[in-house]
């Protein structure tokens, strides 16, 4: 696969995992990522944290983010040695690299129209202000 | 328990169109158009990981605001509803609440 994607992959690991079991996972996770040569760009532990609702008769969990870079195979492979790892209490993965693009397309267009918007300002002046936030997204 | 949204507060949409009052004529809230916060704020991208702005989108019991309430724009509703959903997902929020 010529392109690279990005994901973001949060799991939530047994509260009752000390530090360095933590540490442990998160150095197998990112073995099982460069073996499939993706790379990790980003790790952040976001600590314990009280879960919304009960999973596996537990109440609170420790989350850590990932964000990823690569195909998508070594996504495959970490998620399914995610599911048999019962100290991983649920995890989630993300795929962003599009929704950025999309998000960086808009703020160009927005730019641009600021852009122009400040060049000719002579025939717009009779419009009344404010009007030009909603096209931005009508498109 | 209640689910009339209509007659919640939430704080940021609500903004009367006369000083004379919170109720209308006929006895319904008189409401000014809202427009979508997040056209206002330039927000391109609705993390699922911002659960302090997704929960303001969430009334005690646990259900998406309804556009009609939120006044959120259609594509702004689209990418609230996704990140509430993923949230949800990994416990950040709940499914249904009490």
């Amino acid at each position: 696969m010529a392109e690279k994607r990005i994901y973001e992959v949060v799991f939530i690991i047994d509260p009752g995992a000390d530090d360095e079991e933590v540490m442990k996972l998160s150095e197998a996770v990112q073995k099982i990522v460069t073996s499939q040569s993706g790379a990790i760009t980003k790790t952040e532990l976001m600590g314990k944290r009280q879960l919304a609702y009960e999973i596996n008769h537990k109440r609170e969990g420790i989350y850590v983010l990932l964000e990823i870079e690569g195909s998508g195979a070594e996504i495959a492979e970490l998620e399914r040695r995610m599911r048999v790892n019962d100290r991983i209490l649920r995890y989630i993965t993300v795929r962003v690299d599009e929704d950025r693009r999309r998000a960086d397309k808009l703020k160009e267009r927005r730019a641009r129209k600021a852009a122009k918007r400040a060049t000719a300002p002579k025939q717009r002046e009779s419009a009344p202000p404010g009007g030009a936030e909603e096209e931005d997204y009508a498109a | 328990m209640s689910t009339n949204y209509e007659d919640r507060d939430f704080g940021f949409e609500r903004e009367y169109e006369r000083a004379g009052g919170p109720m209308g004529r006929g006895g319904r809230r008189m409401q000014r158009r809202k427009s979508c916060r997040f056209c206002i704020d330039k927000v391109d991208l609705i993390d699922f990981k911002d659960v302090k702005l997704l929960q303001s989108y969430i009334p005690e019991r646990g259900k998406i605001l309804p556009r009609r309430i939120s006044g959120a724009c259609a594509t702004h509703q689209r990418m609230l509803a996704e990140a509430i959903k993923r949230a949800r997902n990994i416990a950040f929020l709940p499914y249904a609440a009490d």
